[in-house]
């Protein structure tokens, strides 16, 4: 009944979507309040009823119902707890109905908390979501259904893919899920504004928090995703400029850019109609980064014709959301108002290139990702284009972006001072300098690219720091006033600090990982020794141990720095029987931001096993920089304070200065 | 019927959430709107400018700028007023309350399986059923097994059924497993190489070789591991080592081994000529049977051969129709020294094939090989 009932629930959320997606329309044109409501009411209902079939599903994984379809390809009975839910959303059928729950989350939330939109402009963004909720909820139930059932059940499931029995899987997805279709609401508004045919500076300020919120939850998706493939693969690597995680980074550029933009439109009523754009391109790279994963195409091309109605319906929905929203921006946008103008050397300008080069990296990615698939549908021909092609397009790109990142925020609106901001930087300046000399000093004949690259870091968030001393007035007024100002100070102020301090957080982290990386690759017997930048590896005793539904080959290694010892590490790798398939569990031992890496290879005949040993500098602050600018939007999202560009006298001097 | 209630009640919850907004009144609305967020801005300014976060001057500025806004939004605003259509509501109504059920029907039939219960593993383990298919039981085992892997009867059941079913690599850990808990033998080793074989699709790897030269190690006389020896031999292309491990097996194989037409087809395929049945007499017991005579004190041997001998007679008493039986037969009591029984088991099987001329032929040859005439 559980499994029925789930499915029921699934069918009626579809309904109801389907009738979210005409009615308020239709209120909207005739101006009829009570159809207009339609659309919040219908959107709560939809919540419960994909929520119910979403739970409905995960007591059917915790139970191990094997006569669903769904939980005898992925379940076992054996599975711990955790993964048994973890399970839910780790094929795609499951994840598909993630997705839409997540969608009519959101979908619920502006319905629930959109009290301050007119109600024309909700019924509109409400049944646009609820186009894209129907799209979605035919898409499972006609071709990924997780509730399809078996007459005669097995008695045990083919259990989940080892490498997804993980906590990363617990994380990873939804948060990944919560940042793609989040962007689902800022595209929903951008889609009502253009059917409405009026957008101004309102607009962008409702849009607002809900695009910080997906931008919040992409960001730390994509972080955790790096750091899961980085301890879970067993290579060491955190990034591989792979088709599905460039996926995921393409939405992340776009909806980067999207967050500046909206900025200017807000404070300055200014750039509209690019910001509308940016809504509909970001949404629909997410849309295109979920299918690109969960369709397997970009494992193969040919996987279409494996499953040609899951791909046909992939591709219509594609089409239809992605061409027919830029249709209606063709035909809509020259009627929408233009806003102001204004000099390029202002925040807005500075905002402005921030966006062409955002946009630009994602071009290239886009490039980088697609024209390998574009090419093998039309020429047959396969060709792979790894990280030489993105170091040399996306790397020169990001590096101008990462100089002017601290010139913005020190810009006035409307008309800025680039000498005054600069003479503002100068402090900054001379860290950077004093930093790559340093570096230089230090590793003599080494790269010298690296030390430049962390001197642009250390560049990026001295500036973050130079514009809060400057605003707060630290180290020119009194201390008491400057935590006075400092607490004055908008969140959004001290939010774009910390995201752009984390911006220079993470280049560090990339930069030492992937200059000062040690590895030892080697076969190892009992009681040998590894010895990895200053640091000495014994390793002990090789044991087998049993877990729930593996058995492990633990292998201990003692570690000691200069004759200190600092604790054991264990890697193991595991067999999981019921799909005869192991993983590796690579040991990490952390010191400060550096780690130690610990992974196992095949066991030889005479008993050695072959062991991956890294040494990785500093590598914690790629995640740490990513998560920095998560609390950036977490503290912008908690700022009150409505967005207003005071523009500043084009002669404000220091005096004025000081009163900011 | 509960599921059908249940559905029934999801359904009006479906459509009540429709309808309860089409029932409320016209009443005035708190709507947001584009003036209400430039009012906030500029209160806001107001705010800052008290805080002495900009100065008052950019105040002014930003004042005159959200103003010209707020002024366009109350323009904008003086749209069309709030009109309400009860025919409008109504056709939305009827939509929710007849669209939505048939929809939703529409879809769930066709996808839905409403008969099937639940069937929760807990639940199915407390009542085992008796239908079950055979390979929930094989799973149950391997279930079994995964909890107590040290169960060497388990692994004894289970290898063969696996390699029955196909699944040969899980059969190969099985027969591992059997050996392990079980002790080594001849037969596992064997069987454990056959599955490997098999595995891999009948090519005799090294891994499976080896195996089956552990086997003949064991016991040289293991006719499995002796024949895929052969095979092994075969595959590498050393036909003539093949043809002469084979022809040695047929060689001290009793004449009525199950397994004889296999190795005399597999030993024409490399070219070997045929080996006849051995004219030299074969043994009564089987293999086993001789290994297990070997260890027992010669009165027990003497009894367990009579034994065998016995029941022999008395199976060939029901159906004479065995000529290689009567042979035996004879030639046992032969062996024995008892000429007597062996003339009258003669007479016997005399008897007994006397309508059949194709057997009776038979019978005189062999007997002529015994060296018993007529």
């Amino acid at each position: 009944m559980i499994a029925e009932s789930g499915h029921y629930a699934l069918v009626l959320a579809l309904a109801l979507a389907l009738i979210q997606s005409t009615v308020p329309i239709l209120g909207a044109r005739w101006r009829d309040p009570a159809l207009m409501n339609v659309a919040r009411a219908t959107a709560l209902a939809q919540l419960l009823f994909v929520a119910a079939s979403f739970a409905a599903l995960a007591a059917l994984y915790i139970t191990s119902d094997f006569s669903v379809v769904n939980v005898y390809e992925n379940s076992h009975s054996t599975k711990p707890l955790l993964y048994k839910i973890t399970g839910v959303w780790g094929n795609h059928e499951g994840s598909m109905l993630l997705w839409v729950s997540i969608l009519a989350l959101f979908g619920g939330l502006v319905a629930a908390f959109g009290n301050n939109l007119p109600l024309s402009l909700r019924a509109y963004v409400l049944a646009v979501q609820g186009w894209i909720a129907s799209a979605f909820y035919l898409f499972i139930l006609i071709t990924s259904n997780p509730f399809l059932r078996i007459a005669s059940p097995p008695i045990e499931g083919r259990d989940l893919n080892p490498v997804l029995q993980d906590i990363g899987l617990a994380v990873h997805p939804p948060m990944l899920y919560l940042g793609y279709v989040g962007f689902s609401i800022s595209f929903a508004f951008a889609v009502a504004a253009l059917l409405e045919g009026r957008i101004d500076a309102a607009w962008a300020r409702w849009v607002r928090p809900w695009t910080l919120v997906a931008w919040i939850f992409l960001t730390l998706g994509i972080a955790m995703g790096s750091y899961w493939a980085y301890y879970e693969l067993g290579w060491g690597g955190w990034w591989f400029w792979d088709p599905v995680e460039n996926a995921s980074l393409m939405p992340w550029l776009a909806g980067t850019a999207l967050l500046h933009s909206a900025v200017v439109m807000e404070k300055r009523n200014a750039l509209k109609v690019w910001t509308i754009l940016l809504s509909i391109l970001t949404f629909s790279l997410s849309l295109l980064g979920t299918f690109l994963v969960r369709s397997g195409v970009l494992t193969s091309v040919h996987a279409f014709a494996t499953d040609p109605t899951r791909g046909v319906f992939i591709l219509l929905i594609l089409c239809i959301f992605i061409g027919g929203s830029l249709s209606l921006y063709a035909w809509r946008a020259s009627a929408l108002k233009q806003g102001g103008l204004f000099a390029p050397i202002s925040r807005e300008g500075a905002l402005v290139l921030n966006n062409l080069f955002l946009t630009a990296a994602c071009a290239t990615v886009f490039i980088g990702t697609l024209y390998p698939l574009a090419l093998e549908v039309l020429t047959g021909d396969k060709i792979s284009v790894g990280a030489p092609f993105f170091n040399l397009t996306f790397g020169p790109l990001f590096l101008p972006l990462m100089i002017a990142v601290p010139f913005g925020p020190l810009l006035a609106w409307k008309r800025g001072d680039l000498l005054g901001a600069a003479q503002r930087l100068t402090a900054a300046g001379i860290a950077a300098l004093l930093a790559v000399a340093m570096l230089w000093a230090w590793t003599r004949g080494g790269n010298a690219f690296a030390p430049l690259a962390i001197g642009l870091a250390v560049f990026v968030i001295a500036g973050a720091l130079t514009d809060l001393t400057e605003r707060t007035g630290l180290f020119r007024v009194p201390f008491a006033t400057a935590t006075r100002r400092a607490r004055g100070l908008p969140r959004a102020t001290w939010g774009s600090a910390f995201a752009h301090a984390g911006v220079g957080v993470a280049l560090i982290g990339i930069v030492c990982e992937t200059t000062w990386n040690s590895e030892y690759i080697g076969s190892m017997r009992p009681d040998d020794v590894a010895k990895i930048a200053g640091y000495e590896l014994k390793l002990g005793d090789v044991t087998q141990r049993k877990g729930p539904n593996f058995s492990e080959m633990l292998a201990r290694f003692a570690v000691s720095h200069d004759g200190e010892r600092l604790g054991d590490m264990t890697p193991s790798k595991r067999n999981f029987s019921a799909r005869s398939s192991s993983t590796t569990e690579a040991a990490l031992l952390t010191r400060g931001a550096s780690q130690l890496y610990v992974s196992l290879g095949e066991t030889t005949a005479d008993g050695a096993i072959a062991v991956r040993i890294y040494h990785k500098p500093l590598v914690l602050l790629i995640w740490w920089g990513p998560i920095l600018m998560a609390l950036g939007g977490v503290l912008s999202l908690s700022d009150r304070r409505l967005r207003v560009g005071a523009p500043k006298p084009a002669k404000s001097l220091r005096g004025l200065q000081a009163a900011e | 019927m509960t599921l059908w209630f249940v559905f029934a009640l999801m359904t009006v919850a479906a459509i009540f959430a429709v309808l309860w907004p089409l029932s409320r009144g016209v009443r005035p609305q708190s709507e947001g709107s584009e003036a209400a967020v430039y009012k906030d801005q500029l209160g806001e300014i107001d705010r800052d400018l008290a805080s002495g976060l900009i100065g008052s001057s950019e105040a002014e500025a930003a004042r005159v700028e959200i103003s010209r806004r707020l002024l366009a939004a109350r323009d904008s605003q003086d749209g069309p007023p709030v009109a309400s259509s009860a025919k409008l509501r109504r056709s939305a109504a009827i939509l929710a309350l007849v669209g939505l059920p048939i929809m939703a029907l529409a879809i769930y039939l066709p996808l839905g399986s409403p008969r099937l219960g639940d069937f929760p593993l807990a639940q199915r383990a407390r009542a085992p059923d008796a239908a079950q298919p055979f390979e929930n039981m094989v799973a149950q085992v391997e279930a079994h097994l995964e909890k107590n892997p040290t169960d060497g009867r388990g692994w004894n059941v289970l290898a063969p059924v696996l390699a029955r079913l196909g699944r040969f690599e899980e059969a190969a850990r099985a027969y591992r497993n059997s050996i392990t808990y079980n002790g080594d033998s001849s037969e596992r080793r064997s069987d454990l190489g056959e599955a490997l074989a098999a595995a891999a699709g009948g090519v005799v790897t090294a891994e499976a070789k080896a195996e089956f030269e552990r086997a003949v190690a064991l016991n040289a006389d293991e006719v499995k591991a002796s024949y895929f020896l052969g095979l092994a031999a075969e595959q590498d292309g050393r036909g003539s080592e093949a043809a002469s491990i084979w022809r040695a097996m047929l060689a001290k194989a009793p004449p009525d081994a199950p397994w004889r037409p296999l190795v005399q087809a597999a030993l024409a395929r490399v070219g070997g000529a045929p080996v006849p049945p051995p004219g030299a007499p074969a043994p009564v017991l089987s293999n086993e049977a001789m290994a297990a005579a070997k260890d027992m004190s010669e009165a027990d041997r003497g009894d367990m051969i009579r034994g065998m001998v016995e029941r022999l007679a008395t199976r060939l008493k029901q159906n004479g129709d065995d000529v290689e039986g009567w042979l035996r037969l004879v030639r046992a009591y032969m062996v024995m020294g008892d000429r007597d029984k062996a003339r009258s088991a003669l007479g016997d099987a005399r008897q007994a094939v006397a309508n059949d001329a194709a057997r009776l032929r038979q019978l005189n040859e062999g007997l002529k090989n015994l060296g018993l005439d007529g």
